[in-house]
């Protein structure tokens, strides 16, 4: 069934990815990085192009450039998003790559996949009120999707799809961060 | 046979005071013992099972050793196996490995970062609440033993919490019928090892949400909210004494709500297509899981607002004793339908060890009968004997 629907996701190289690093657990460690240079007042640009997988050292074709910068209602420049929504970039992006790759496995034809992301965030714990945290209150996505799959199915989409995704698990999960001096 | 303490022991000394079975006592048969009682429809208790177990091991003479447990068991070259027990050594020439799945609670690695105030448990010791300290509990855990002991230590007064990550719901009743029922009737439980579409998640698949009682009522999440318990997301790690929750709780209460719904799907096109559409009431649906609209995510274990944890995680089986290398990188025996990977070694009671009615108890007469066969032809080909 699988093989008469085309999302474009390569599945049958994602389940041989899966039978091969079970038994090579050290092949799977990964090492994604990324650069940050300081522009001037909240701007600052991010490169990405190199990481590590599959036991050796991988590139991306080319290098990506990123623009960080807080808009004018914050009195800066706006150069570009701001990093918290890169945050929502990262979720949204995931879930929806989530969505294919689980329709194609599942013989699902999509049509479309719209997803929308908002994150209620209080300022006022990054301007220093100690009584609102500085992150996210909560996120809500919501997804638009037409296929040839009924309204259960489409759903079942949707929640398998955050049970594998690497954002909404480090969004929704503590996560040990060190922040180092060279 | 060997039995390392008494017959059943484990359904003696390592099973709470309220505990019954999941299934009804209709099903819970060994071969040559049907249920004669007279409530087919209840749940036995812990000592009725073990009451059972030592009525069978007497009708079919089963030449039961107790009080020997097994130290070790290796290979003797290319002659089967020696094993070592406390009475001496024995020599086998075939191995059935029996000795369950359940032997060690499989509690988180973040434990030891628990403060010390906050006394910790396991089901394998837990008797009944009494035994608890006042003041809030957190059970760790929402399969059946989760589910139960939040329910019963809420009864007792102390506020619980229970923190929930993915879980199987089910309704006790479906149809008028006992859900379990329907898992045999409709032929879900006879599925087998080799049919089974993701054999290592089916093994994995933790206890449905269900409690045997005289009403058979349903003990899903919203029951346990009705009833006052919290309910937090997965518990994820603790960090400076406060334990941090997952924010995924909405998804695994999705994920649950979609999988039983695709259960009773299969249930009503197997009773419309079989003719038990007949013997049993309408379809029903349940309205779907509401969780907490938000959840914490975090709770001070230093504040002394949570007095005991219980980790109700699952259980790991026991192969300290096994030097023969049958084992997966993650401590799981290997196997292909109770073969195991070790000439001559079989294995019975284990998770969908042939078919998904593998660790019921009317689920060892047929594993046991092809993997007997097996341990049978392998006997008739043994170069050793030959």
């Amino acid at each position: 069934m699988s093989t008469a629907i085309d999302n474009g996701v390569n599945v049958q190289a994602l389940l041989d990815a899966r039978e091969t690093l079970a038994g090579a657990p050290e092949a799977a460690q990964f090492t994604w990085r990324a650069s940050s240079k300081w522009q001037n007042g909240v701007h600052s640009t991010t490169s990405i192009q190199n990481y590590f997988g599959l036991g050796e050292e991988q590139s991306h074709k080319t290098e990506t450039v990123f623009d960080a910068d807080h808009p004018e209602v914050f009195a800066a420049e706006d150069n570009g998003i701001t990093p918290i929504e890169y945050l929502l970039v990262g979720l949204s992006s995931c879930l929806t790559a989530g969505v294919a790759s689980v329709a194609q496995n599942r013989g699902i034809q999509l049509r479309s996949v719209e997803a929308t992301v908002e994150g209620n965030h209080d300022v006022r714990g990054i301007l220093g009120d100690a009584d609102v945290r500085n992150g996210f209150n909560d996120i809500k996505v919501t997804f638009d999707i037409d296929a040839d799959a009924s309204e259960e199915e489409i759903a079942a989409l949707v929640a398998q799809s955050q049970k594998r995704s690497a954002v909404f698990d480090a969004l929704t999960n503590p996560t040990e961060v060190t922040v180092a001096l060279a | 046979m060997l039995e390392r303490r008494e017959l059943a022991s484990s359904w003696r000394r390592e099973r709470w005071d309220s505990l019954r079975l999941l299934t009804p006592n209709w099903q819970s048969r060994l071969p040559g013992i049907a249920y004669e009682g007279g409530d087919p429809d209840g749940y036995m208790t812990a000592p009725e099972v073990a009451e059972l177990i030592e009525r069978f091991a007497q009708t079919a003479r089963v030449p039961v050793r107790t009080g020997t447990d097994v130290s070790s068991l290796r290979r003797a070259g290319d002659d089967g196996y020696r094993v070592m027990t406390e009475h001496g050594e024995i020599h086998a020439r075939t191995v059935v490995i029996a000795s369950g799945a359940c032997n060690l609670p499989a509690v988180p690695a973040y434990a030891e970062a628990v403060p010390a105030g906050v006394e910790q448990i396991t089901p394998l010791r837990y008797r009944n609440p009494d035994q608890l300290p006042d003041g809030g509990v957190l059970v760790v855990g929402a399969s059946a033993t989760g589910v139960q002991l939040a329910a019963e230590i809420t009864r007792s007064g102390r506020p619980v919490t229970m923190s929930v990550g993915e879980h199987v719901r089910l309704p006790r009743t479906y149809r008028g019928r006992d859900v379990l029922w329907w898992m045999d009737a409709s032929g879900v439980w006879d599925e087998r090892h080799d049919e089974v579409e993701d054999l290592t998640r089916a093994r994995r698949l933790p206890s449905p949400q269900l409690v045997g009682t005289p009403e058979r009522t349903t003990l899903d999440l919203g029951a346990l909210a009705a009833l006052g318990v919290e309910l937090v997301g997965r518990w994820a790690s603790v960090r400076d004494g406060l334990a941090l929750f997952s924010g995924g709780l909405r998804n695994v209460c999705s994920l649950a709500d979609l999988k039983m719904n695709r259960l009773l799907v299969g249930f009503d096109e197997w009773a419309r297509t079989s003719g038990a559409d007949a013997q049993v009431d309408p379809p029903e649906r349940f309205a779907p899981t509401e969780p907490p609209s938000s959840p914490r995510w975090q709770l001070d274990l230093r504040s002394g607002q949570i007095r005991t944890i219980l980790w109700a995680t699952g259980f790991r089986p026991d192969y300290r004793w096994l030097d023969v290398p049958v084992l997966d990188a993650k401590g799981r025996l290997r196997h292909d339908g109770g073969v195991v990977d070790s000439p001559g070694m079989y294995a019975l009671g284990l998770p969908v060890l042939r078919r998904r009615r593998s660790t019921f108890l009317c689920g060892i007469e047929d594993d046991a009968r092809e993997v007997i066969g097996e341990l049978g032809g392998y006997l008739a080909h043994d170069p050793v004997c030959a």
